[in-house]
């Protein structure tokens, strides 16, 4: 297989109260060993996935927003966050977690992976993809 | 004895929230528990829902599943009162039945 397709993982869920948010991040690490040319979309209830500062102790489920730090390690580096949701719900890229990368291009330089941007240009990169999953 | 309605999902999500508050009778409570905490925070374009209605109906919140979420206690809307697992409980003792909105 020598041709690398284009991959829109959409995010438009809510983390924990339905296991669609957990399960999209175990495809996009396992689909990782494929070295597609991989993006995230997080739009709608799905920005709230991103959210700094989640303890999950007192209702018993496993804190999975850590795993999204390592996205960088398996070459995951371009997510989309939708501007238009975080302003819905009062949110600004200060309350995201700091995902990064390191650019094997540029020196290994550490560089942040969330890109914010428009619906429209959501939209875009949306409709240039070749194989789009959403949860 | 009035009713306990405790709404789930979030009301950016879904209409549970709005429709509850819509057949909420004055002197009830409302309960947003998993995902319906996001109700519950100021500065949404669905925070009206609940400091529109705040007057009329008691507002409570899931602690934990605030914390869960990473959601500030600092970022509800005024009035609202975190409660715990065990505070659950009580308010589903103190009325006449829970009606759950999914």
């Amino acid at each position: 297989m020598s041709e690398v397709k284009k991959f829109l993982y959409v995010n438009r869920k809510a983390p924990y109260g339905t296991i669609y948010a957990l399960e999209s991040l175990e495809v996009v690490l396992i689909g990782a060993a494929f070295e597609q040319d991989v993006a995230l979309a997080f739009l709608d209830d799905g920005v709230y996935q991103l959210a700094k500062g989640q303890a999950t102790d007192e209702v018993g489920m496993k804190n999975f927003s850590p795993t999204y730090k390592a996205l960088g390690d398996y070459d995951v580096n371009k997510i989309y966050v939708e501007q238009e949701s975080l302003d819905a719900r009062g949110l600004t890229l200060d309350d995201l977690l700091p995902l990064t990368y390191e650019d094997e291009d540029d020196d290994w330089a550490e560089k942040d992976s969330i890109k914010v941007v428009s619906a429209a240009e959501l939209a875009e990169i949306m409709d240039q993809s070749d194989v789009v999953l959403s949860f | 004895m009035s009713q306990l309605h405790t709404v789930n999902k979030s009301p950016l999500d879904r209409g549970a929230l709005e429709s509850a508050v819509n057949h909420a009778m004055k002197g009830s409570a409302i309960l947003m528990i998993e995902d319906g905490v996001y109700g519950a925070m100021n500065g949404t374009s669905k925070s009206s829902i609940v400091s529109d209605a705040m007057g009329d109906i008691s507002f409570y919140v899931m602690g934990p599943d605030l914390k869960a979420r990473g959601i500030d206690e600092a970022r509800l809307i005024p009035g609202i009162k975190v409660v715990d697992y065990s505070g659950f409980v009580a308010l589903a003792a103190e009325h006449k039945a829970t009606q759950s909105w999914l």
